[in-house]
Order: C-alpha cells, then structure tokens, then sequence
C-alpha cells in the first residue's frame, strides 16, 4: 500500500528509456516519502526485464507474462492495471506520456475515478491546504504541466483520491542508474486472474515499427528550424549544416505543421525536450512551448530577420539576418577554419 | 448499410497563434482576445464520419459538444459541414470540470441519445493537449477504443477497421462495434462548409440562444426543426451532480504560473562575413564544435 508505481514501457523485451527515466523520477520520489518504488512489466518475453529495471532502484518487480499480451493493445493491459492498483492501492502511478501511456492511462484513472495529470514536466512533493475547509494535506504529488498551448504552467494535485497518476514524455526526467547492485523482489501474477477473453476483442492485423530513425534527445548539437525558415527546401540547409557539424536537425511545432519537417524532429513541450551543448535555433520565434523544451542547451544561437524576436532573450548569439544567407557563411567559415 | 454516429467535438481557444494584441502587458495571455474555434483534430474527426456517410448514404452523424451557450457555434459548424444533428451539453454545474468530470458528463448524454456503432473524437483538444476524454469515455460505455486513428479503412455492421499512428510505425488494428476511435491531424482534413447546408442551418440555435437573441421569426423553428438544437443540462442527461464540473473532478489547480524565461547577456552579430567568421573561429577554439 501507498507505494509508487511505474508502467513499463516494453517492445522486444527491451524496457523504454521514458520507464527508466521515470523509474529514476520514481526512486527519488521514493526516498522522499519513505515509500516503496514497485514496477509493472506486461507483456511477454519479459526474462530480461528484471536486469534492465533493478539498477534504477526497483523494490518490486510485477510481471504479467503471457503471448496475448504483445503487442500492447489497450483493453487487457487496462485490465491488469486497474486490479493491480485495487490490491495495492499506490499512492502514486507513472506512465510514459508515449501512444501507449497516453491510450492506456486515461482509460485506467476513468476506472478507478483517479485524477490523471498528462505531460507532466516536473513532478514534485508537497503539502496542500484546501482553502475552503481549511483540511491539510500532507505529501502530495505536485503534477507541473504547461497547459493553454505552453503560455501557463499549471499545478495539478489529487487531494482526495488515489493513485495520483501523471504521464511524462520521453526526455523530460533524466535516467540514471541508482545503484548497479539493486535487487528487488520479483512478484509473477497468474495473467489469468487479470484479464478476461473480452479484453482480447481487438485485434493487430498489421504492425510496422522502426528503430527512431532520428536521435534528437541524445545529439550534442542541434540546428533547428522553425516556420521562419520558410520551407522544406531550405530546410535543407539546416541538415547540410548539421551533417557539417555532426549534430541532428530539429524543428519548431509550427515548423512541423507546415510540413517542413517530420514530428520526430519536433522540440517543445508537445515535442522531445533537448540539452544540446550547442543549439542553432533558425528562423525560430521562440515560442515558448518551444522554449521549454530547450533552454537548457549550454549554448543557443539564434539566426532570425526580426530583431526582436522573443528567442533572441535566451540566446548566448544573436545573429539578425535571412537564414539562407547566413547558414551558407556558417559553413564556409567553418570549413574553412577546421582545414 | 447504415450507421449512427456520434462525434465528440470541442470549442477551444486558438492557443495556436497567441498574437501580439491576445498578450497583455504583464506578458500574460488575454484568453478573451483569442478566437474560438471548433478544435482541429475534432475536425479531422468530423471528417471520418462524413466519410462513412458518403460511403453509407443515411448514416446519421450527431455533434455532441459540452461548454457554455456560445458552444453551440460548433454545432452549427457541424451542420454547415455536413452533420445531421447536434447536441450542447450546458449547465453551471458543468464548469470547472477536469477531464474525468467531462467524459462522465459526455458519456451521460450519450446514453441519452442512445443508439449509436461509432463515437468519434479528436485525439487532443489545443488548449489542454490531454487527450484523456476519448478514452475515458469509452471507459465509462464500456466500449473498446482506438486511439491515434488516421485512416478508417473499413467499417461493417459488426466491426472496423483502422490505421494508427505509433510513436515509430503504424499499426491496422480491428476492433468490434460500439467502439471509439480518436483521430490525428495526420488523418485528411475536414471538407469545408458546404453551400445550401449553410443556407440550411444558419438560423439553427438551442433554446437558450433563441430567447437571448429574441427572435422573432414566426413559425420558423416550429415548421422547420431541424433547426432547433438540442440543450441538456445536468438533469436532462440524469447525471449525478457530485460527479459533474469542480465536485466530480479529482484533480484540482492547486496554481497557475505564467511563464517567464530567464533572459541571458547575448551577443549580438550582423550577417556580416566578418563577424559570422569571427563566431565560427570562437565555437571552434573553445571546442563547442569541430
């Protein structure tokens, strides 16, 4: 009881980086409020699973191993999601804000009649005291969401009912190792007791999925366009530039949107959050949905023709100028200063 | 071949394009100043079930949206583009919902309306980026949902059939009917309005807009009523009123922050040759590249 609980994320047997960015959150939570860290592994081929989770700080391993149970579809996880959380009561519930976590918690908080908070960017511990009954209470789970389109950031709490659940998106918490030597406990539930034939209606008839072709989270340097770059073919100066430099190629959202870019390349609150050791931001207004998800890149520059762009307050350079014409001296000068 | 189709639409605030005049001199957003809008992905769902009723002439397709009176713009929006019915869900009690509070009220008129193969629904609304009221929904129908949906490839009278994107591929998956399905902005783009259709409903109004705009044309909604739209408040759909609005909602906002970014000391540069140089030669020497 009152422990948290973290989703894990599984294709091929290999656990998500956003599970362990969250087993990481979830550990330090943990510490905090003196609670165990316990977590929920469905799916099948799940052998390796306790190696990969028990170095971030597991206490309790929960395995649901079964064929049927891969790959994800939404009702029999659902189903295993909401006994499990009846019998154990956590305190807290953490999924990844990824098509699955987004599709598969929803549909578990209507269940239980939890409050859910979704693309949470921070997570924090706290009191809270309702200001009409004056009732306090102790060690919430501060939910920190940007919401109306990123120009607010809002606190989420679930007073009254639990589990608290929050999803967050792939790069928002860091993953890091606890303790190489962790090692829980191991809990195999019998599948059947969880879910039921009504729960496999839904059928896969077709499945295509792709190693991310783009690696934007892990690239040291970043050039990254936004609608000011004014379409897809001067784009590609951006990925002569990045390629030049050995970095990726990213995007604004209204980059995305006009089709100037594809959605794995978008950075921002809706998009990958980025700490690049240099960001290029290209005909970006900086937007602050944008903002957020890159600001704490070491060093920013910023090439945009309107001086006063808002991103120019968070760049480290500010160049006013087209993007075309100053991307191509970008390169010259590179090149001809590296010889 | 027929289908009875409910779409989940909401009216949002144009967060998409916070323009100079919407923000305020504090920084803040002035949310009044920003246009309300039928939110897009609603749209790309829209857009599916015409496309059933193309396909299966007399499908029926009911809009069902929740908010204040202004709301009913949406239905109206709906009808303009080819819908056939539209149903507001309006009432103080509803205010301050969070999402649960919402698909528990939306799930309650849709019992009301009763027969229905198909809820569609946009995957998120812009102002929130949720995208929990889909699936909650299904949830409380009981029903199975698919989410993420860009292409409806086949529907019959016991099953569909859809394309979903995923975080790196796609998936055709097959769900039995009732389901609910929640469309990307991936999926084509809602037809426009249409031209007798707009002709058609453009005096088409709930109850509450009638009396406040006093209307006085004699016989109208009474020989024509199509052109009332429905208006049901938290009694009408039987909902529990401790279910519904700030009392149904276990997340509460403890607060709101605006957001304000530390400004840094920047450098400012020309395009100049000399200076672009200048700074490659720097971010070289201090090893940020090469």
């Amino acid at each position: 009881m009152d422990n948290i609980f973290v989703y894990l994320e599984i294709e091929d047997g290999v656990v998500a980086d956003v599970s362990l960015e969250l087993l990481t959150k979830g550990r330090s939570l943990a510490n905090q409020l003196g609670c165990r860290l316990e977590a929920v592994a469905v799916g099948d081929h799940l052998e390796t699973v306790e190696k990969q989770v028990f170095p971030y700080g597991v206490d309790v391993l929960h395995i649901f191993s079964d064929k049927r149970l891969s790959p994800y579809t939404t009702l029999p996880h659902a189903s295993i999601l909401v006994k499990l959380f009846k019998e154990e009561k956590p305190q807290i519930a953490l999924l990844g804000a990824t098509v699955v976590g987004r599709d598969l918690a929803p549909r578990v908080s209507s269940a239980l009649r939890s409050g859910l908070t979704a693309d949470c960017t921070s997570l924090e511990i706290g009191d809270h005291v309702d200001v009409k009954t004056k009732k306090v209470y102790k060690n919430l789970l501060y939910q920190i969401r940007p919401a109306f389109g990123g120009n607010i950031v809002a606190w989420i709490i679930n007073p009254e009912h639990r589990p608290q659940m929050a999803t967050v998106r792939e790069g928002v918490m860091k993953k890091e190792i606890y303790d190489p030597q962790y090692r829980g406990e191991i809990v195999k539930h019998n599948v059947d007791e969880y879910v039921s034939d009504q729960d496999f209606v839904v059928s896969i008839i077709e499945r295509h999925v792709e190693k991310p072709k783009v690696n934007i989270k892990n690239a040291s340097i970043i050039v990254s366009g936004g609608y000011g770059v004014g379409s897809k073919e001067n784009f590609q100066l951006l990925y002569e530039l990045a390629n030049l430099l050995g970095g990726e190629v990213g995007a604004s959202r209204a980059a995305v949107d006009a089709g100037f870019a594809e959605h794995d390349r978008q950075i921002g609150q809706t998009g990958v959050t980025v700490r690049p050791k240099l960001y290029i931001a290209c005909g970006i207004s900086g937007q602050i949905q944008h903002i957020a998800g890159m600001q704490d890149s070491s060093i920013i520059i910023s090439i945009n023709s309107d001086p006063n762009a808002p991103i120019h307050n968070i760049a480290d350079y500010v160049i006013v100028g087209e993007v075309e014409d100053v991307i191509p001296k970008m390169i010259k000068y590179y090149k001809k200063n590296t010889k | 071949m027929t289908f009875n189709i409910i779409v989940l639409a909401k009216q949002v605030p144009d967060t998409r394009n916070v323009g100079k005049d919407a923000m305020k001199a504090d920084g803040t957003v002035n949310r009044a100043a920003l246009p309300a809008i039928f939110n897009p992905e609603d749209l790309n769902a829209l857009e599916q079930a015409l496309g059933i009723k193309d396909q299966y002439p007399g499908s029926k397709i009911t809009v069902v949206t929740m908010g204040p009176v202004r709301a009913a713009e949406i239905l109206r929006e709906g009808l303009f583009r080819g819908s056939d019915d539209g149903v507001l869900l309006t009432d103080r009690a509803f205010a301050g919902s969070d999402t649960l509070a919402t698909s528990y009220a939306l799930s309650m008129a849709i019992r009301k309306i009763g027969d229905f193969d198909l809820i569609l629904a946009g995957r998120q609304a812009i102002d929130g980026d949720t995208a929990q009221v889909g699936p909650q929904v299904a949830e409380k129908m009981g029903i199975s949902q698919v989410t993420y949906v860009e292409e409806i490839q086949k529907i019959d009278s016991k099953k569909i059939r859809v394309k979903r994107r995923l975080d790196n591929g796609v998936e055709i998956v097959e769900s039995p009917l009732p389901a609910l399905i929640t469309v990307n902005n991936s999926a084509r783009p809602c037809r426009p309005r249409n031209a007798k259709l707009l002709q058609k409903y453009k005096h088409a109004k709930t109850i509450t807009e009638r009396q406040a705009e006093n209307i006085d044309y004699i016989g109208l909604y009474s020989s024509r009523p199509y052109l009332n739209l429905t208006e049901w408040s938290v009694v009408d759909v039987n909902a529990d009123p401790k279910l519904c609005g700030l009392a149904g909602s276990p997340t509460k906002v403890k607060k709101i922050e605006n957001v304000v970014f530390q400004a840094k000391e920047s450098k400012r540069l020309t395009d100049s040759d000399e200076e672009i140089e200048e700074l490659m030669k720097e971010l070289i020497k201090n090893h940020t590249i090469g």
